[in-house]
């Protein structure tokens, strides 16, 4: 065992799923604290092992493919062999560092959050299960290994999100989630599926390995290389938990679960794990430059559009879903572009600004007695200062402001669309500066929206109603730590990544140094085109900032009050958020209803139920009613039923009357046949044949038992003797061998 | 000594007035006489091809058949008790449990 697989990687997942077990089982006898500790200990543990990996075990061996932890082999059939492993590469010991982390803070944060809730334990323990199952996600080894994990934070997304499963909308919130994430996964196994087929292996370090100009991804198929359509299946599973165009609408239901939930799961992890699976298996998307266009065009595109979509919202947490649907599809455009490490550096800082926003959003709402509204917020910056501050720090990361985090990932970003040369290989030189230019429209947008939602929130006099003022309060210390510690990771987060084009100093791009083992090295940006558009970055920035204050600066003002006036119908679709829901209602949902209630209608109830069940029953019935006329429960009866079945078996068995044995006597060729019965009367009215050569044509035939017959020669012959009776129309017949040439019947 | 032709038929004549009187009365009591005499005639029956064949094996049978006969007799004229005591009659057509 070499330095590489002795570190226990298991313990990672494996101790938030200890926790969950425990809680899941034991959890509602503990007390509220205990369930805490042992919730959060359990994070901190992992946290303490990844930690340890990451800074310890992992740096020596992270050129080499980083450490890797067999746990045992999970299938092995044929050419497939699939082990239960786990690698921690300088990718996913990233993730593994931001979900530990991360998850950390938030199991902090919720147990003073969730303070009054009955469900305490039942929330710990589907918070450890999805910290379990997301670091499985990403510390796996193999495409089957991500996919338990994959499918593990879907079914806690899924439980999450209907916590407060006693109203309706809540649990149909989840199980759109669910159903949308299963049209993703889809994807995702039939891209599993093809892999296997075209590489022979689901490792991902294989994969990766394999993907070169000659190995059989590269293959055309149906004028694209087969990594193309592999991409394309895995990005149709990675927009279904990333919540990109098309199937980013479960996202936004999703806020009806506890807002903790909405920080870790539906802000910082989960839902990055489309963006991490492609930096995964960057190799193979670069195979297929096409597919990159595609994943950077709808990257760019659900950037813009959630952004649209977020200028409308009035519910806190329904902004910061939008904003998570966006700055993901600023993660999209990143990978999407070749640009791999700067999709994971904004990942990395989003993760801490968007679980620091959503944070604010739980501290908030617990401050304006649970209403998320914030048409009826406004200054709370001087009631909940705490609170304030840290929303001040994650708004201007997010917005894009020079030196805070999301000024860094962004820019990377956009700068990297702008610089790509990957696109000019497929003739899709456009696809660069066009996903660049959406993406600087984007920024825009964010850094407007969030600035609205800033103002609404925390500035000029409340709106909120007297009853409700007068309980607005600070968060608890408990929620209010994390928060700070997430403002940190907010505001100073992106100093580890300072792009090298900056400065001219690649070296200072720690991240993306780190990650050039993992994902390849970082996209070289030249200095003018770096510096233009982070110029241009930090103005939009600042106009985005400005417009909103003009807008909402101090709560509604003049001219947001006159835009609405000018255009309702428009105000009113991006508030309805384009209607693509009603759009797949209409187009996808009620044919399929329809064509349901048709089958049910028709193929069920009729073909199966009547037709089909109905009758075999409706036959049996009707044997059943004929047998049940003879079931008189009358003995006679059945007793006259007796005989005459009786007098049916003695008529069929009887046949006419013949001997045992018939009486031959035989002098030269001649013989004689006797074929009456000894001492008894014989029966009027039966003919007899004789057929003497068993020819089947008899030679004599009459009323007499008795025949002579003369051979023309000797030799061994079969006498057939047959009887016929006329008036029961049955026959018996007898045969016997004689030798007429030895003089003597046998 | 007669032709067994005659005993046979007298055999099938006791027969047949056993099963009539078994199929078409409705007295129990007269029910059962009815057997008694089907089993008789079973038992002419034997004897006559006994005689006939020259086989003893008939007359066995016959001796075995008397003693089931009697066992069924006891047997029947107890349930006709029982069925009296449940019924206060033994008219057949109001013993159709059987039915349900």
């Amino acid at each position: 065992m070499n330095a590489a697989e002795s570190f226990n990687l298991r313990l990672i997942p494996l101790l938030p799923f200890i926790g969950a077990t425990i809680l899941i089982l034991f959890g509602r006898h503990f007390k509220r604290q205990t369930v805490v500790m042992i919730a959060a200990g359990a994070i901190a543990g992992a946290a303490f092992v990844a930690f340890t990996g990451f800074f310890q075990a992992l740096p020596s061996v992270a050129e080499e493919g980083g450490l890797r932890d067999v746990v045992w082999t999970w299938i092995a059939t044929g050419d497939l062999t699939v082990d239960l492993a786990f690698r921690m590469d300088a990718l996913s010991g990233l993730l593994c560092l931001i979900i530990t982390f991360i998850g950390f803070l938030i199991h902090l944060y919720s147990a003073g959050y969730m303070e009054h809730e009955p469900d305490y334990a039942r929330f710990f323990a589907y918070l450890n299960l999805f910290c379990g199952s997301m670091l499985v996600l990403v510390l796996g080894d193999s495409m089957p290994v991500m996919f338990v994990g994959w499918e593990g934070v879907g079914l806690c997304s899924y439980l999450l999100i209907g916590f407060w499963y006693s109203e309706t909308a809540n649990a149909s919130a989840g199980k759109k989630a669910f159903i949308t994430n299963r049209v993703g996964d889809f994807g995702f196994l039939i891209g599993m599926f093809l892999v296997f087929q075209a590489t022979g292996t689901l490792r991902f370090s294989e994969i990766n390995a394999l993907s070169t100009p000659t190995s059989a991804l590269a293959v055309a198929y149906h004028g694209m290389p087969l990594a193309f359509w592999v991409g394309l299946c895995l990005f149709i599973g990675a927009t279904g938990k990333s919540a990109q165009i098309p199937l980013y609408v479960w996202l936004p239901d999703a806020m009806a679960g506890p807002t903790p939930v909405s920080a870790l799961i539906h802000a910082a992890t989960m839902v990055t794990a489309g963006v991490y699976m492609v930096a995964r298996l960057h190799a193979l998307y670069v195979l297929a430059p096409a597919m990159l266009a595609i994943v950077a065009l709808v990257g760019a595109a659900t950037a813009l559009f959630a952004a649209i979509i977020g200028f409308a919202q009035n519910d806190f947490k329904k902004v910061l879903a939008y904003s998570t649907v966006s700055q993901l599809g600023f993660m999209f455009a990143g990978v999407g572009t070749a640009n791999f490490s700067s999709g994971v550096f904004h990942l990395y800082t989003h993760a801490f600004f968007k679980a620091g926003l959503f944070l604010c959003a739980g501290s908030v709402m617990h401050a304006m007695s649970g209403s998320g509204d914030i048409t009826k917020m406004g200054g709370l910056r001087k009631l909940t200062p705490w609170t304030h501050g840290v929303f001040l720090v994650c708004w201007l990361a997010i917005c894009g402001v020079p030196i805070f985090s999301g000024f860094f990932s962004k820019d990377a970003i956009v700068a990297g669309a702008f610089a790509t040369e990957i696109f000019e290989k497929v003739h899709l030189g456009w696809v660069g500066p066009a996903v660049g230019s959406i993406l600087l429209l984007a920024a825009l947008g964010t850094s407007f929206y969030m600035s609205r939602l800033y103002f609404l929130v925390f500035s000029g006099p409340s709106r909120a109603d007297h009853e409700t003022q007068h309980h607005i309060h600070e968060s608890p210390s408990i929620m209010v730590g994390p928060l700070v510690v997430l403002a940190i990771g907010a505001g100073l987060g992106g100093l580890v990544g300072i792009p090298g084009g900056l400065f001219g100093h690649p070296e200072w791009n720690l991240l993306g140094e780190w990650l050039t083992s993992a994902v390849g090295p970082e996209l070289e940006v030249p200095h003018q085109t770096e510096v233009m558009f982070m110029g241009i970055s930090t103005v939009l920035a600042i106009i985005g900032i400005v417009l909103a204050r003009v807008f909402y600066g101090g709560g509604y003002r003049e001219p947001a009050r006159a835009f609405a006036a000018a255009a309702p119908g428009f105000v009113k679709l991006v508030r309805d958020k384009f209607r693509i829901d009603e759009l797949y209602d209409a187009v996808i949902i009620k044919p399929i209803r329809q064509l349901s209630s048709f089958l049910f209608r028709v193929v069920d109830r009729v073909l199966i139920d009547q037709i089909l069940v109905g009758g075999v029953a409706a036959i049996t019935d009707l044997f059943g009613r004929l047998a049940r006329t003879f079931q008189t429960g009358d003995g006679q009866r059945y007793m006259a039923w007796f005989a005459v079945g009786a007098a049916v078996l003695v008529f069929l068995a009887s046949r006419p009357p013949l001997p045992s044995e018939l009486k031959v006597n035989v002098s030269g060729t001649t013989v004689t046949v006797d074929a009456s019965r000894a001492g008894r009367p014989s029966q009027r009215g039966l003919t007899y044949s004789f057929d003497f050569d068993d020819d089947g044509r008899p030679e004599v035939q009459g009323t007499s038992a008795e025949a002579r017959y003369t051979y023309d020669k000797g030799g061994p012959h079969t006498i057939r003797v047959t009887v016929h009776d006329p008036r029961w129309h049955k026959e018996s017949s007898i045969t016997s061998k004689v030798d007429v040439g030895s003089g003597s019947n046998n | 000594m007669l032709p067994s032709f005659y005993y046979l038929c007298l055999s099938f004549a006791l027969f047949v007035i056993g099963t009539a009187g078994i199929l078409l009365r409705r007295n129990a009591l007269i029910v059962l006489m009815g057997i008694e005499l089907q089993l008789n005639a079973g038992n002419l029956a034997m004897l006559t091809y006994s005689r006939a064949l020259g086989d003893e094996k008939g007359h066995a049978f016959a001796f075995l058949i008397i003693a089931i006969a009697a066992a069924e007799a006891a047997v029947g004229l107890a349930i006709l008790v029982g069925l009296f005591r449940s019924r206060q009659t033994i008219n057949l057509d109001e013993a159709s449990l059987m039915k349900r």
